[in-house]
């Protein structure tokens, strides 16, 4: 306590007289609780604002916030290549650069402007106008998939709002040669047609990408650490191989065009694999330049289109008929004066042959001869043959579109549909399957899928269709077609022993078979004892000149089969011959070997 | 005395990590720098890669070689020749 409590008050109470001291009112003291109240509210408020924004909510926001600035740029993957079997490049993708502005920025640069429109193609005006439409994106193509060097010339100019940005872009180096069966690929790189589209997942890989900033005119301002290189995708290699192709191509195009045909096909097989050697079609187009392409050169012939056989069946028929004893290799079957009434049908010889063995009726293809056999063989027996033989079952080249022609089941037939069915009318095949038929009369009855796809190893035989020595004798036979005596000459490949059949289809037109529009065919294959190739010709409508498939098809058909004895390196048939040969000898072989 | 010499110790061993730093740092920068380089030149080189087989391919289509053998070189495919085989 205080001593001097009086004196403290003494002053005070003199002092009251010269400052007049305000009374002191107490307040209550609940005020300052609340006030204090108020603060510790505020900063808890404020505390729990800063954990929810901090902690709670921190990723949310995070990434709310890299999402004005970050960007995830796609890095393309090159779509892989398409080759054929040597390794030729059938379809490359290359780098190339598209130019992108933001039609604000570079507007604003009047400086450079004009040289911009200039290095684009535009006139200043234009350019301004095509900005200014699209004044609000932040993204216009000013050119698309251009050369890299005419891109770093774009760039040089360093324009505000100007940036490339990489793309690939595709080429065909073999132009139209395969442009049907490779197809084509859209500027996004995704396959529109033909072997881009059916195995597109795989050439296209899986894009890369990466994590960038960009400042607000779209420029990377920095590159952050996550990239994800991209994928390419797998190179595919086709069965075809590009020189056989391109004879096919030269040889169809240049018949097609000197006969005025709508159209035609050349397909090779190798008949000890089931891999397609060349597969061209007529018309085409420039895989390159698809500006004014016309639907009709779109399609691959000879999977998607399919026609009568005609003649071209007849081996295949009586190789069955061989097999189930139905003939015998010594059958003789009266064709009289080429013409057979049965009932409404009328059968047609191209002339009276008299009495022929089965060699005879295929030498001479007799619709009389081959629709004997086939009534003797039966509706069931011929379907069982066509149907063994794979016709009326899709070929399953895994070609996108493939058709699966027409054969309808015995029980439909009648005695005129059998006779018929006996020289190849009334069903449909397409140019894989008629040449896998062949493949199998040529790999001594192995039936084998067809691939477009380079094969390690030979295709799994499928079944065995007709006996090895069947398919022997009737190989036998059609080398006779093909001899000097034959009646498909021009076929013939000079030292080499060739097998085929001729064919010429009447087509079909509204009011039933016509006599002015045919199918010119031939169906053959090298060397005959043990083929190595088998090649089908086809040339829809020839409409100048001849029409007949020993005259217009055959010839095709030996000068492809030339090339191909060539390119393939199948010896001639001298060598072939089982007598041995020393190394003198067999030069001196050669030299009957015409090419 | 011990106490002073742990602490210089303990100076010199702060000054060699932080050179070590800016060391490690400066390499980093310029093992960035390489990368940079080197994909920007790989880059270049599959550019150049790709433009040279479209190119080769271009020159050695089957429709240029028959034109050139034709035409330029006056060539034509032989009448007839000699087969080899090895037996």
């Amino acid at each position: 306590m205080s001593r001097r409590p009086d004196a403290l008050r003494d002053s005070g109470r003199r002092r009251s007289g010269v400052v007049r001291n305000p009374e002191v009112e107490p307040v209550a003291a609940w005020r300052g609780h609340v006030l204090l109240m108020v603060f510790a509210a505020a900063a808890v408020g404020l505390f729990g604002r800063a954990f929810f924004l901090q902690v709670q909510n921190r990723d949310f926001l995070a990434s709310e916030g890299a999402k004005r600035f970050e960007r995830v740029l796609e890095v393309p993957a090159g779509r892989a290549a398409i080759l054929d079997r040597r390794g030729e490049p059938l379809a490359l993708s290359a780098p190339v650069e598209s130019i992108w502005a933001v039609p604000a920025a570079l507007l604003a640069d009047t400086a450079k402007l004009p040289l911009i429109a200039r290095l684009t193609g535009r006139t200043t005006a234009e350019l301004e106008d095509y900005l200014a439409v699209r004044g609000e994106r932040r993204f216009v193509y000013l050119a698309r998939q251009i050369p890299p060097a005419e891109a770093s010339r774009i760039m040089a100019v360093e324009a505000d709002g100007v940036f490339t940005q990489r793309e690939y872009s595709r080429f065909y180096p073999a132009g139209e040669l395969a442009s049907q069966l490779v197809g084509f690929a859209d500027i996004d790189g995704h396959g529109q047609e033909g072997m881009e589209l059916a195995h597109d997942a795989r050439l296209q890989g899986t894009p890369g990408s990466r994590r960038v900033i960009r400042d607000r005119s779209g420029r990377v301002v920095e590159d952050l650490a996550e990239f994800t290189p991209p994928q390419s995708g797998e190179d595919l290699h086709l069965s075809i191989d590009l020189r056989l192709q391109y004879i096919a191509y030269r040889e169809l195009k240049s018949v097609v065009d000197s006969h005025d045909a709508r159209g035609g096909l050349v397909l090779m097989l190798d008949p000890r694999s089931g891999e397609v050697l060349a597969m061209a079609s007529q018309p085409g187009f420039n895989p390159n330049n698809r500006r004014g392409l016309a639907l009709d050169g779109l399609r691959n012939r000879g999977a998607t289109d399919t026609f009568e056989p005609g003649s071209t069946v007849k081996p295949l028929m009586i190789a069955h008929a061989l097999d189930h004893g139905v003939v015998g290799v010594g059958t003789r079957v009266a064709t009289g004066n080429g013409f057979y009434k049965m009932g409404r049908l009328v059968i047609k010889d191209a002339a009276g042959y008299g009495e022929l063995d089965m060699g005879g009726v295929l030498l001479k293809s007799s619709n009389i001869g081959a629709a004997k056999v086939g009534l003797q063989l039966g509706a069931e027996g011929i379907w069982a043959a066509y149907d063994a033989f794979g016709f009326g079952q899709r070929a399953e080249a895994g070609f996108p579109g493939e058709a699966d022609g027409v054969l309808r089941h015995y029980t439909d037939w009648g005695d005129v549909a059998t006779a018929t069915s006996a020289y190849g009318y009334g069903l449909a095949v397409t140019a894989l399957q008629l040449g896998r038929a062949y493949a199998a009369l040529a790999d001594d009855g192995r039936l084998r899928p067809v691939s477009l796809l380079k094969l390690d190893a030979p295709a799994a035989v499928e079944r065995q269709v007709v006996s090895p020595r069947a398919a022997q004798q009737v190989r036998r036979w059609l080398q006779q077609v093909v001899a000097p005596t034959g009646t498909a000459t021009a076929a013939a490949v000079d030292g080499h022993a060739v097998a085929g059949k001729t064919g010429t289809v009447r087509k079909v037109r509204a009011n039933g078979y016509t006599d002015d529009a045919h199918l010119s065919l031939f169906a053959g294959m090298m060397p005959a004892s043990a083929p190595q190739v088998v090649t089908l010709v086809v040339i829809d409508e020839p409409r100048k000149g001849d029409y007949y498939g020993g005259q217009v098809a055959a010839p095709v058909y030996a000068r492809v089969m030339r090339s191909a004895a060539r390119l393939l390196q199948i010896p001639p048939a001298e060598l072939l011959a089982p007598a041995p040969v020393s190394d003198a000898l067999t030069a001196d072989a050669g030299h009957g070997a015409r090419s | 005395m011990l106490r002073a010499s742990l602490h210089l110790g303990l100076a010199v061993c702060l000054i060699v990590s932080a050179i070590a730093v800016v060391v490690s740092k400066h390499r980093s920068r310029a093992l960035v720098n390489d990368i940079q380089q080197l994909s920007w030149e790989q880059d270049r080189l599959d550019t150049e890669w790709s433009q040279l087989q479209l190119e080769e391919a271009s020159l050695a289509s089957p429709i240029r070689v028959e034109a050139v053998a034709r035409e330029r070189l006056n060539m034509a495919e032989p009448a007839y020749y000699i087969a080899v085989s090895e037996r």
